[in-house]
C-alpha cells in the first residue's frame, strides 16, 4: 500500500500537455503544459483574458480542444471510456465564477443534487452530511431552506463549495472564488480553502485575481500568458521572476500594499 | 488501496471496542450506514464502549460524520463512548463534524385537506389580485404614453421599430400559411355539408363573415399570445432575474416606458396587420379550395362574397386586433415583470403569460360579439 500511495503522490493529479484550443481565428491557449501536484493549492493568474477560466473548463470539459492531452487521477479524458469519465467526475468538484447554484432548488437540495445521482444512501444521512458541509463553509443549518435567490453574494459561494464538496471530491476546481467578497469575507475564504484542504486532503485548482489569496491559500502559483504558463513556482519565486508582466503584478502599489 | 469497510466487536474485559477497518468513502456510505445503523442498537449496554478507528485505511466527511453518529447515539445515558486510535491526518476532519449540530426537524410537505382548500381559497383571492395587477399596468402604460406624446424626444424609435420586425415582420410566413391552411378547410367542410341540400354557394357567404369578423382576428391574436407574448414575458422575466431592470430603475429609467411601452405599442400596430393579412390568406385559401373541391369559379366566387359580405364586417375585425393586442402586451408584460429569482419562476410565468393571454382575448372576443350585436354592426 505504502507503494502504492508513493507513486500516487509522484503522479501530477492533472496533467495537461500541448492544450491548443481556438475559437474562430484567435487562439486562447498555445501548446500548454500545466502539472497539478496532489495536495497542493495551485494559484492561477494571469491578465484578464489571458484564457484562465478557459483553462479550466477545457479541463474540465466544457470547451473542446484543437489539440493535446489532458489526464486527471492518471486517466486521459479523450481515450476514457463513458464509465471512466464519470467515475473522474465524481472525485472532481467544481466551483463556477457565479456559483451556478440551481435555482429552483432550496441550499439543502442543491447540496444534495449529486449524492442523489451517485450514492444510495438514506434521506437522513443526505440530511446530515448536508448540515456537516454547512457547518464546514461556515454557514448556519437555517440557510438550508432558502432558495439561491435568497443568498447574498458570499452565502451563495460558500453554498457553491459546499456542493462541490458535497460527494467528497479528491480535487476541486475554483473559479475566482473570493471575487465579489469583500476584504474580510474573501480572508475567510482562502482560510476556509486552506483548512478544507488539510481537513479534506484537498487538491485544489483556483483560478484568481486576489493577491491576498496567493500569499495566504496557494502553495504554488502558475501565471498564464500568451497562450502559455510563462512561470510556475512558489510566492518567491514570482517575486524574483524578471518577467514584465509579473514583475508589475507582484511589485506593482496593490501587491506592495499586500506585503505591508 | 481501496477496501471493504467493517465494524467488529471486540470484547476487551469489561469494555466493549467496535474495530472500524477499511475504507470509509461516500462510495462505500449505503454500506457504512447499514453497519451504523446496527452497532447503534448496542446503546444502553453498561459496557463502555470505544469505537476504534487506528485500523481505518481512508476516511471523508461521509465516514467521519457515520463514525460521529455512532459515538453520539451509544453516548446517550451514563456511559460515554469514545473514538480511540485516531491518526493524526484525520483527528482535524472529525473535530470538523464534532461541531456539526443535530439535524434540525426538516418541515416536510405532507398534503392534507385543509391545505389544499387553503391553496383553492389563495388561488381564488389571488384572481383579483390579478386583475389588479393587468388594471394597474394598463394605467402605467397609459401613463408612460402620455409623458412620451409630451416630450416626444424621450419615444424609443429604434427599440419599436425593433420590436415590430421581431412581432410583425417575421411572424407574417407562419400566420400567412396557417390563416390559409384555416381557410382551405373552412371551405372545404363547408362544402362537404352544404352540398347536400344543393347550397354550395352559400360556403363564400359562411367563409366571408367568418374569417372577416371571427377567425382572422382571433386566430391571429392567440397565435401571438403564444408566439410573442411568451417571448416578452421570457424577456422581461430573465432582464428581472439579472436585476437589469433594477439597474435600469437607479440610472433614473422608468421600465415601463423603456421596456413595456415599446414592446406595447409595437404589438398594437402589429396585429391589426397581421390580422389583415391572415383574413387575406385565409380568404384565398377558401377560395382555392371553392374552385378547385367544388368548382366555384374565382369570379363567382368574387360577386357572392362582394354580396354577402359589407365593410362593417371587415371593421368589426379590425377593431377587435389592437384591443387583443394590449390585452396580450399587457399579460405578458405583468407577468415578466412578476418573476421571481428562479428558473422555475421563469417558466411557470411564460406559461401564465400565454394561458392567460389566449382566455382574455377570447374572453374579449365574446365582450366584443355582444357588443356589436346590440349595436346592430
Amino acid at each position: 500500500m505504502a507503494k502504492e500511495a508513493q507513486s500516487e503522490i509522484q503522479n501530477p493529479i492533472i496533467r495537461v500537455r500541448d492544450i491548443t484550443v481556438q475559437f474562430g481565428a484567435t487562439r486562447v491557449l498555445d501548446g500548454l503544459n500545466l502539472d497539478v501536484k496532489r495536495g497542493e493549492i495551485l494559484g492561477f493568474v494571469g491578465p484578464s483574458g489571458a484564457g484562465k477560466s478557459v483553462l479550466t473548463r477545457t479541463i474540465i470539459g466544457l470547451v473542446p480542444k484543437v489539440a493535446g492531452s489532458i489526464e486527471v487521477f492518471g486517466v486521459d479524458l479523450d481515450s476514457s471510456s463513458t464509465s471512466q469519465r464519470r467515475n473522474v467526475e465524481r472525485r472532481w468538484g467544481v466551483l463556477f465564477q457565479q456559483g451556478a447554484l440551481f435555482s429552483s432548488l432550496t441550499v439543502r437540495q442543491n447540496i444534495q443534487f449529486p449524492m442523489r445521482e451517485y450514492l444510495r444512501v438514506s434521506q437522513r444521512l443526505m440530511d446530515e452530511i448536508t448540515m456537516a458541509k454547512l457547518t464546514m463553509v461556515g454557514l448556519k443549518p437555517e440557510v438550508a431552506e432558502r432558495f439561491p435567490s435568497e443568498l447574498s453574494g458570499g452565502m451563495i459561494k460558500r453554498v457553491a463549495l459546499a456542493r462541490a464538496l458535497s460527494l467528497d471530491p479528491d480535487l476541486v476546481f475554483l473559479d475566482e472564488p473570493t471575487s465579489g467578497l469583500d476584504p474580510i469575507g474573501a480572508g475567510d475564504f482562502d482560510e476556509l480553502v486552506r483548512t478544507l484542504q488539510r481537513t479534506l486532503g484537498l487538491t485544489v485548482f483556483m483560478v484568481t485575481h486576489d493577491l491576498d489569496s496567493l500569499y495566504t491559500a496557494c502553495d504554488r502559483i502558475a501565471v498564464l500568458g500568451n497562450g502559455k504558463i510563462i512561470a510556475a513556482g512558489s510566492i518567491a519565486d514570482m517575486q524574483a521572476s524578471q518577467h514584465p508582466w509579473l514583475r508589475q503584478y507582484f511589485h506593482g502599489k496593490r501587491a506592495r500594499a499586500v506585503m505591508g | 488501496m481501496s477496501s471493504d469497510p467493517k465494524l467488529e466487536r471486540i470484547a476487551k474485559g469489561n469494555a466493549l471496542a467496535l474495530c472500524a477497518t477499511g475504507t470509509w468513502t461516500a462510495s462505500f456510505a449505503p454500506v457504512l450506514e447499514r453497519m451504523v445503523a446496527d452497532a447503534e442498537k448496542l446503546a444502553g449496554t453498561p459496557q463502555r464502549i470505544f469505537i476504534d478507528v487506528s485500523e481505518v485505511a481512508k476516511l471523508d466527511t461521509f465516514g467521519a460524520w457515520l463514525i460521529e453518529r455512532l459515538r453520539r447515539s451509544l453516548t446517550q445515558g451514563a456511559v460515554e463512548a469514545q473514538i480511540a486510535g485516531l491518526s493524526a491526518n484525520y483527528s482535524s476532519l472529525v473535530d470538523e463534524v464534532r461541531r456539526v449540530r443535530a439535524t434540525p426537524e426538516l418541515d416536510s410537505s405532507t398534503i392534507t385537506i385543509s391545505g389544499m382548500l387553503e391553496q383553492i381559497g389563495r388561488t381564488v383571492a389571488g384572481v383579483a389580485g390579478t386583475v389588479a395587477g393587468l388594471v394597474d399596468m394598463l394605467g402605467a402604460v397609459l401613463a408612460a404614453a402620455f409623458r412620451v406624446l409630451i416630450h416626444p424626444r424621450s419615444f424609443r424609435l429604434t427599440s419599436t421599430v425593433h420590436h415590430m420586425e421581431q412581432v410583425c415582420w417575421r411572424a407574417v410566413p407562419i400566420i400567412v400559411l396557417i390563416t390559409f391552411l384555416i381557410g382551405c378547410i373552412i371551405a372545404q367542410q363547408g362544402i362537404f355539408h352544404f352540398r347536400r341540400f344543393g347550397a354550395d354557394i352559400f360556403v363564400v357567404d359562411m367563409l366571408g363573415v367568418l374569417v372577416l369578423r371571427e377567425i382572422g382576428v382571433l386566430l391571429v391574436a392567440i397565435m401571438v399570445a403564444g408566439r410573442s407574448g411568451s417571448a416578452y414575458t421570457a424577456e422581461l422575466g430573465s432582464m428581472k432575474m439579472r436585476e437589469e431592470i433594477d439597474a435600469l430603475r437607479t440610472m433614473g429609467f422608468d421600465p415601463i416606458e423603456v421596456l413595456v411601452l415599446p414592446r406595447m405599442l409595437a404589438l398594437v400596430l402589429a396585429l391589426p396587420i397581421l390580422a389583415f393579412l391572415g383574413a387575406m390568406a385565409a380568404l384565398y385559401g377558401g377560395g382555392l379550395v371553392a374552385w378547385l373541391y367544388g368548382g366555384v369559379e374565382p369570379e363567382a366566387f368574387l360577386l357572392r362574397l362582394r354580396d354577402a359580405i359589407s365593410i362593417d364586417h371587415f371593421i368589426v375585425g379590425m377593431v377587435k386586433a389592437p384591443v387583443m393586442a394590449a390585452v396580450i402586451g399587457i399579460v405578458a408584460c405583468v407577468e415578466g415583470l412578476a418573476v421571481q429569482g428562479s428558473a422555475e419562476s421563469l417558466g411557470q410565468h411564460t406559461t401564465a403569460s400565454v394561458v392567460k393571454g389566449i382566455f382574455f382575448v377570447i374572453v374579449m372576443d365574446g365582450v366584443f360579439a355582444i357588443f356589436f350585436a346590440s349595436i346592430g354592426m
